[in-house]
C-alpha cells in the first residue's frame, strides 16, 4: 500500500459557505419576536421546526449562538435524550430531540411560558400513583423510612 | 386528502398501547409525535392531533414486494442507525412479507404472504420497489411467479399501494434506453387502486416512513402532485429550498469542481445541477440522519426523483446545454436573478427530450468542461 502523503492540499475543497448566508437567519429572529409578542398579548404558544427551512452550513449554529442560553437547562430522558434550554430571551425555548444513539431527530424553537413536553402528563401521573400505592402495600415503610 | 379505509389488524393493539408496552412514557410519546410531525413535514401545531390519532391507530398489515431492483431502497430504509424514529414506525406496523428482511424463506415466506393477503384482504398496504418486466416474464420471478402476476394478485386485495423508489414509480434504471426487459412502473399496470409514488434513487428513508406515518395517523392518502408524489415531500424543488440559491440569484456559479467558486460554495448549476427541475425533500430533510445532501457535499443534484432522469442527458451538463445557450443563460442569471429559472426550465424540457431520443451517455469529459 502506498504511504499517504501528510497533507492533501490539492483536495482541499471546502463545501461550506464562507461569507454568504441564505438570508433566513434575520427573518427567523423576527418570526420569534412576533411570536413573543403573541405570547404576551394572547398567551399563544408558537413552535418553529428548525428543519423546515433551508439553512446553510453554520447557520443553525449562528441562530443558536444569537439566541444564547438563559437561566434554565433541562434534560429529558425519554426515547433518548432531549435538551430543553431557555434562551437568553425568556419564553423562547430551544428544544433538541435525540434518539438513544444521540442522533438529533428534531430541533424546535418553542415560544411559550413553559414547554408542553415538560409538564407531567395525566397518564404518567396515574401510572406513578398506582406504582407508589402498590409499593406501599407490598413493602410498607415506618416513619423513619425503614422497612419493618 | 383522499380518504380510504385504513388498513387495520383489529385483533392487534394500538400504536399508543404498543409504545406503552415498551415502557415509553407519555412524554416519550409526545416526543415521538413531535418528531413524527417533523418527519411528515407538518407544522408543529399539528402535534396534538397527531398524538390523538396515533394513540388510537391500529397497526396496519404491510406486504412489501421487490421486483427488478437493486435493494437500494430497502438499504436506504434500514441503514439508519437503530433505534430510530423509522424503527419506531416499523414497530407500529405489521410487516408480514419482505423477502430481504424476513426470516422465513422459500415456501414458508410465500405462505406468509398468502396468509396475510387472505386475512387482511382489502385492508393491507402493498409496498413495491423495483420495476416490472413485461418483455419476458423469466427476467424476474419470485418463487416461480412472474413479477407482473405477483403484483396483480397482491394489488387486488390492497387498500393502497406505495411505489417506493424511481423504479417502481417510473420504471427506473431498468427502463433506461433500450429498456431490454420491457420494464414498466406499478402505475403502468395497476390502474384501479390508489398509488402513492415515492421516487428517488433511493428515496430518503424518512420520506418512506413519513408516508407510512401518514397512513397510521390520518388513515388516508396524503395530497399528491400530478406524478402521484406526496406534496409534503415533493411539493418544492431542490432549487427553491437550496441554501446555495442566493448564489444562483446573483449569477455566482462554480465552473469546475475545484475552482474558486466551488471552494466558496457557489451554485452548481453550470456543473449540471438538476435542482431547478427536481422535486424532492433532500435540501431540507437531508441524508445520513440529517447530516448533509449531495449539493452540500459539493456535487450537483442528479434529479433522481424525476421520471427518465437516467436518459435525460449528461449528469454534468447544465440544464441549458447542449449548444451555446449556457453562456446566454449565465448572463441572464447575473442580470435577472431568479427569472432565469423560467428560461432554464423551458430549455431543460427541450434538452431532456432531445437527450432521451439521442440516448446521450456520460463520459469523463463531462467532468472537465474545458475539454469540451
Amino acid at each position: 500500500m502506498n504511504k499517504a502523503p501528510e497533507s492533501f492540499p490539492e483536495f482541499d475543497i471546502p463545501v461550506t459557505v464562507a461569507e454568504e448566508f441564505t438570508g433566513n437567519v434575520t427573518p427567523l429572529l423576527h418570526e420569534i419576536r412576533h411570536a413573543v409578542q403573541a405570547l404576551l398579548a394572547e398567551g399563544e404558544t408558537t413552535t418553529i421546526d428548525m428543519r423546515s427551512m433551508p439553512l446553510a452550513p453554520g447557520e443553525e449554529t449562528r441562530i443558536e449562538t444569537l439566541l444564547g442560553e438563559g437561566e434554565i437547562r433541562v434534560e429529558l430522558n425519554a426515547l433518548g435524550r432531549s435538551d430543553i434550554i431557555e434562551t437568553r430571551f425568556p419564553g423562547v425555548w430551544l428544544i433538541t430531540h435525540r434518539n438513544t444513539e444521540d442522533v438529533i431527530l428534531g430541533k424546535h424553537i418553542q415560544i411559550s411560558f413553559i414547554p408542553d413536553i415538560l409538564k407531567a402528563q395525566q397518564r404518567d401521573i396515574e401510572a406513578g400513583l398506582e406504582q407508589l400505592s402498590s409499593e406501599l402495600q407490598t413493602e410498607p415503610v415506618n416513619d423513619s423510612g425503614e422497612k419493618p | 386528502m383522499t380518504q380510504i379505509k385504513l388498513p387495520r389488524h383489529h385483533d392487534q393493539e394500538t400504536v399508543g398501547e404498543a409504545l406503552r408496552r415498551q415502557g415509553i412514557s407519555r412524554r416519550g410519546f409526545l416526543k415521538f409525535c413531535a418528531t413524527t410531525a417533523s418527519l411528515m413535514a407538518l407544522p408543529p401545531a399539528m402535534i396534538p392531533r397527531i398524538a390523538e390519532a396515533l394513540e388510537n391507530a391500529r397497526r396496519p398489515a404491510v406486504i412489501w414486494l421487490s421486483f427488478q431492483e437493486c435493494t437500494g431502497c430497502t438499504e436506504s430504509l434500514t441503514r439508519s442507525h437503530a433505534p430510530t424514529l423509522e424503527g419506531l414506525i416499523f414497530d407500529a406496523i405489521s410487516l408480514d412479507y419482505h423477502h430481504t428482511l424476513q426470516a422465513a424463506a422459500g415456501e414458508a415466506a410465500e405462505a406468509a404472504r398468502e396468509e396475510s393477503m387472505k386475512e387482511n384482504h382489502g385492508n393491507y398496504v402493498l409496498v413495491v420497489d423495483g420495476s416490472i418486466p413485461l418483455g419476458n416474464p423469466g427476467y424476474s420471478t419470485i418463487a416461480g411467479i412472474s413479477n407482473v402476476d405477483m403484483l396483480k394478485e397482491a394489488a387486488e386485495g390492497a387498500a393502497a399501494i406505495i411505489a417506493v423508489g424511481s423504479c417502481a414509480a417510473f420504471g427506473g434504471l431498468p427502463q433506461a434506453d433500450p429498456n431490454p426487459t420491457g420494464a414498466v412502473s406499478v402505475a403502468d399496470i395497476i390502474t384501479d387502486k390508489p398509488i402513492i409514488n415515492v421516487p428517488g434513487c433511493p428515496p430518503i428513508p424518512v420520506v418512506i416512513t413519513g408516508v407510512l406515518a401518514h397512513f397510521l395517523t390520518f388513515g388516508g392518502l396524503p395530497e399528491l402532485d400530478e406524478l402521484g408524489r406526496p406534496m409534503a415531500f415533493y411539493g418544492q424543488s431542490i432549487h427553491d429550498r437550496c441554501y446555495r440559491r442566493p448564489f444562483y440569484d446573483k449569477g455566482q456559479f462554480a465552473e469546475t469542481f475545484d475552482d474558486e467558486g466551488a471552494k466558496k460554495g457557489w451554485c452548481l448549476y453550470k456543473l449540471g445541477c438538476k435542482g431547478p427541475t427536481t422535486y424532492n425533500a433532500c435540501a431540507v430533510t437531508k441524508w445520513n440522519d440529517g447530516t448533509s445532501f449531495p449539493i452540500e457535499a459539493g456535487h450537483p443534484c442528479l434529479g433522481c426523483s424525476e421520471p427518465n432522469f437516467w436518459d435525460a442527458g449528461g449528469f454534468y451538463e447544465a440544464l441549458s446545454t447542449p449548444t451555446e445557450k449556457i453562456a446566454r443563460t449565465a448572463v441572464y442569471a447575473a442580470a435577472a436573478g431568479a427569472a432565469v429559472g423560467v428560461a432554464a426550465g423551458a430549455l431543460n424540457a427541450a434538452s431532456k427530450k432531445r437527450a432521451i431520443s439521442q440516448h446521450q451517455t456520460t463520459t469523463l469529459d463531462d467532468l472537465t468542461p474545458e475539454a469540451k
